[in-house]
């Protein structure tokens, strides 16, 4: 055999050869774009749905009003046919629920983070932090049969005692199981952002006499202030966007109020109802599960972006 | 002077503030850890119980006028339990005293004879005992957690009914034991006879679309963002898009399942192909996150080496690096698997919340899952409910438990350090 015989076999070769690998790249690409297809069709599909329901009823009552009762008409010329669409009642509620679960979650999940990474010798830490995780690995329909069926009877007694009349699906008991929910979230991110600050500072701050405890309040935590935002961001975001612990615990009373021992619902807890059972696709009560799935959307979008920014922030400062 | 030994008012309470630091440390971490403890502990306690079942015998008459030999299945099947225990308890003459009687045993009784029948053709003509599953009522009663004492009024069971019981222990016609029904039955509207058998497989179903899908796809992504992708507007967006989608709530995804799998694609209502679908896109940015990180664990020198050695960029990431991060990426597979298992609103939103009794036979067919199957459960009205509720949530952790620790195991065995 010649020499350019070998070369002429090794170029079909190789064209074969990069024919495949064109192909390959291809597919790799394809698969990566599924991620921005998916968060496309998410907005696309809430865009549409959505349209189509403020069409029937303007943005403005929607995003003011303060009174929810969707109802589907049952003859065409019935009073107050559509229902009425003020999500107020629901986001306050949402707020509310997220609100109690972060007072919950915020001290709790930080002082464990703060203990951990500051105190903890390397036994306590390896036990202690996947005994935490595991709060974050129960599903969350289990949260919710717990604050339903022990967490809500538990406090309605309690307050019965004292003289309180809590209702059976009081927010506070949705926001109590949820907070312990979004424990390890906090505890864990913190856990991050407190590791990542220099120990130089400590040493500087423990060199000039300070205890142990000062050093963390005043040096250590101000500067992991930026990135404990975040987590806490991240945490809320959670809060806003958790389905079945409200849906169980929280119930579908669309009150106005702040009083934590109220029935309130939140907005992901009327999509589920009004989604659930029987539905007729073109109806405006139907529809507006879609505009609140897009004011959930958005809302969990911005502090999602916000809170990875500074975190990303943050991580770049002392790298 | 200052006394440098005994330490001053100031330094005390200084000391002292930093030993409350510590146990407020020590107390945050108790109560999460308690709170996790009370959870899972009340939910054992009250799930226990689901795992066993009360058995009643009764004697029953199979004689010429019961059930003709000729033509057994023909028998009805329903009055004769009835006969049996009118002519057990034969005190029971009103109506209300009647249906009181009935309701002892399940709903399910007939047929429980109708396979006694079947399975015992010398039986008929005679006098043979069977025996039949309790009703829920009865059942929590043997369990010792229904009040005696308890004024009859705020008892589910009446005097009457707790003295037939009674009887029926003495002569050694009640057994109790453990209920494998639970595992074996599907849904149903009695709660003696509801088994977990439907939403297992409808999960595992919905599981394996889900790992079909997104296994090859976040795979792919991965290798592609971490080896090839050049640094420019377009990964960038895909690499912001990964992680905003990881923290969408899932609710959202059951909406975009609903809209686009469902009313656009016309894909069949409530079944586990739209669902493991809807629960893959969930899972894709965790899988993707985690394969991406152990390919970056890889070590660059692997990749020169197959480089030197004339292996094209494709070659070496296929023969050479993916294989040594895939322990890495099969765990960070399981993790994501197990957050699907116990995923539970996407699912509500596609309609798979519905009433299952039948076992699914295929990805086509109206499924639930088992935490639906929870979700369901801990609605319904029935005391007896709550308890096999509770025994649900056992097994899902106990799936779930077992899938991280695979995970755990995986990730310690394989795993390379270099």
């Amino acid at each position: 055999m010649t020499n350019t015989d070998t070369t002429t076999i090794d170029l079909v070769h190789s064209q074969r050869k990069k024919g495949l690998e064109l192909f390959v790249m291809g597919l790799l690409i394809m698969c990566s774009l599924v991620a921005v297809a998916v968060t496309v069709g998410i907005v696309l599909s809430l865009l549409f749905e959505a349209y189509q329901f403020f069409e029937r009823i303007p943005l403005t009552e929607f995003l003011f009003g303060t009174k929810w009762s969707p109802q589907t008409a049952m003859r065409a010329d019935q009073v107050a046919a559509e229902g009425a669409f003020g999500a107020i009642p629901l986001i306050t509620g949402t707020l509310l629920i997220s609100f109690i679960a972060m007072c919950v979650a915020t001290p709790l999940g930080l002082l464990s983070a703060v203990y951990l990474s500051e105190y903890a010798s390397k036994r306590t830490r390896d036990l202690v932090k996947p005994a935490l995780e595991i709060l974050a690995g129960i599903p969350t329909v289990v949260y919710g049969f717990f604050a339903a069926l022990t967490v809500a009877p538990m406090l309605r007694a309690g307050g019965e005692s004292v003289g309180l009349s809590v209702s059976s699906e009081s927010a506070l008991a949705a926001g109590l199981v949820m907070g312990m929910m979004i424990i390890p979230l906090i505890s864990s991110l913190s856990d991050d952002v407190i590791n990542a600050v220099p120990q130089a500072m400590r040493d500087a701050s423990l060199g000039m006499g300070a205890t142990h405890s000062e050093t963390i309040r005043k040096v250590v935590l101000p500067s992991a202030i930026p990135g404990i935002a975040g987590s806490l961001l991240l945490a809320a975001s959670r809060a806003i966007g958790e389905t079945m612990i409200v849906v169980m615990a929280a119930g579908l009373a669309a009150n106005l109020t702040a009083n934590p021992l109220e029935a309130v619902t939140t907005i992901t807890a009327q999509i589920v109802a009004l989604l659930t059972g029987d539905q007729e696709f073109d109806s405006a009560k139907t529809l507006s599960a879609f505009a609140l799935g897009l004011v959930l959307f958005f809302t969990t979008l911005v502090l999602n972006i916000v809170a990875l920014r500074i975190v990303r922030k943050y991580q770049e400062q002392y790298d | 002077m200052t006394d440098l030994i005994t330490p001053s008012a100031q330094l005390k309470r200084r000391n002292a503030s930093e030993s409350r630091f510590q146990w407020y440390g020590r107390g945050a971490i108790f109560v999460s850890l308690a709170f996790l403890v009370v959870m899972v502990g009340s939910i054992i306690y009250k799930g226990s119980g689901a795992f066993t079942t009360t058995d009643v015998a009764l004697v029953i008459d199979l004689g010429p006028e019961a059930v003709d030999p000729a033509a057994p299945t023909d028998a009805r099947v329903e009055k004769i339990v009835k006969d049996a225990l009118k002519a057990r308890f034969p005190e029971a003459t009103k109506r209300a005293e009647r249906r009181m009687l009935y309701g002892l045993i399940s709903n399910d009784a007939g047929f429980e004879l109708e396979r006694f029948i079947a399975a015992n053709p010398a039986a008929i003509g005679t006098k043979a005992k069977v025996w039949f599953r309790a009703s829920d009522d009865f059942d929590i009663l043997m369990k010792g957690s229904m009040d005696r004492e308890a004024p009859e009024s705020e008892r589910r069971l009446s005097d009457l009914e707790i003295s037939w019981i009674d009887s029926l222990v003495a002569d050694n016609d009640v057994k109790r034991g453990f209920n494998w029904s639970f595992f074996t039955n599907g849904d149903s509207r009695e709660p003696e006879l509801a088994g977990i058998l439907s939403a297992l497989t409808g999960s595992a179903l919905t599981l394996l679309v889900c790992f079909c899908f997104s296994f090859p796809v976040a795979i792919m992504a991965a290798i592609y963002l971490e080896e090839f992708a050049p640094k420019n507007r377009l990964s960038d967006i895909i690499e912001v898009n990964i992680n905003n989608l990881a923290a969408v709530p899932s609710i959202v995804f059951g909406l975009l399942g609903l809209s686009v799998l469902l009313n656009t694609f016309g894909m069949p209502r409530s079944s586990p192909l739209v669902g493991g679908l809807v629960l893959s896109l969930m899972t894709l940015p965790t899988i993707i996150i985690a394969a991406r990180a152990s390919l970056r664990a890889v070590p660059p020198s692997i990749r020169e080496a197959a480089l030197g050695m004339g292996a094209s960029p494709v070659q070496a990431t296929f023969h050479h690096v993916a294989p040594l991060a895939l322990p890495g990426i099969l765990t960070g597979t399981i993790v994501g698997m197990a957050q699907a298992l116990g995923e539970t609103a996407p699912l509500l939103m596609i309609g798979m919340v519905a009433f299952i009794v039948d076992v699914p036979h295929s990805i086509l067919e109206p499924a639930t899952a088992l935490p639906v199957q929870i979700f369901l459960w801990a609605d319904a009205p029935e005391r007896a409910f709550l308890e096999k509720t509770s025994a649900a949530i056992i097994v899902l952790l106990l799936f779930l438990i077992t899938m991280n620790l695979l995970a755990i195991v995986l990730r310690r065995r394989f795993e390379k350090r270099f």
